[in-house]
């Protein structure tokens, strides 16, 4: 069980949207995450500091909020098997679908790109299924 | 200098809006799937809150700004297509994502907090976007 935060997910939701407003209003993009690792990934694409610097961002905000006290409830229920099963999965399907669920789901979907919802209701409807199989059909 | 100090301050507010609002736990992840089990519906807050406010940001953006502030222009997608590869690849994402729990917005943003179970799915994941970007060659040419 984890406990339903439904203030703390809202207002984690609108700094989600904020920071994305932010890296358009100020550089120009979308901040897809799969995007911005793609870029940093070799052989790096021309702008790949610019990624960096969000990539840096987003991995120090967190170990400053951490460091400042604050707990970030973190449990993994999958085995390590499954993690790198499903991360190879994930970076298969991102790169081909062209997106994840911060490219697609937030900023595609703000755009009211039609290739973006079409993606985010193909992964949505794909992992509720998937959980279904994992969690009621296979009982792992 | 300055796109690199605002991409950095995109990247923080980001990765801290991913921390609290639960994204970045793959119990909480999986249990908003879980509808028929251990449900938690906090993520509908995460995706309409990141929704409604890019969104409304996007307007204001695009409404007022020509260009962005420390760039020459946007850059916006400009793929249309609703193809094979688009939905294939959100599905093949969709499984991966069932699996274990992490989506890459999720997962960065708990690099720097020493967790094992991180550095194996972005490993993985990594290693999944390597593969993909070589092999691309093959399914373009189709």
């Amino acid at each position: 069980m984890t406990e339903f935060t439904p203030y703390l997910s809202l207002i984690g939701g609108v700094l989600i949207g904020l920071g994305a407003v932010i890296f358009m209003a100020a550089n120009g993009r979308i901040a897809g995450m799969t995007g911005i690792l793609t870029g940093v990934l070799p052989p790096v694409s021309k702008d790949w500091a610019v990624r960096a610097a969000f990539l840096a961002g987003a991995v120090v905000a967190p170990m400053i909020y951490v460091a400042l006290g604050n707990d970030i409830p973190f449990s993994v229920p999958p085995s390590a098997l499954m993690l790198v099963l499903g991360g190879f999965l994930v970076g298969l399907g991102v790169f081909f679908g062209g997106g994840c669920t911060s490219g697609h789901g937030v900023c595609g979907m703000a755009r009211f790109s039609v290739r973006s919802f079409i993606a985010t209701l193909s992964f949505m409807v794909t992992t509720f299924v998937t959980v279904f199989v994992i969690r009621h059909m296979l009982g792992l | 200098m300055l796109k690199y100090i605002s991409s950095a301050i995109a990247g923080g507010v980001f990765g801290f809006g991913i921390a609290i609002s639960g994204m970045a736990n793959p119990a909480k992840v999986l249990n908003f799937f879980d509808i028929f089990g251990t449900w938690d519906p906090s993520l509908v807050f995460v995706m309409g809150g990141a929704m409604i406010t890019a969104l409304i940001g996007y307007r204001l953006v695009f409404g007022v700004q020509k260009r962005p502030l420390f760039e020459v222009s946007f850059s916006l997608p400009s793929a249309k297509q609703i193809d094979r590869r688009l939905i294939l690849g959100s599905i093949v994402f969709g499984i991966g994502w069932g699996i274990a729990g992490f989506c890459p917005g999720g997962a960065i943003p708990t690099f720097g907090l020493g967790h094992s179970e991180s550095y194996i799915f972005i490993a993985s994941l990594v290693v999944g976007i390597l593969v993909a970007r070589r092999i691309n060659p093959f399914f373009l040419a189709k």
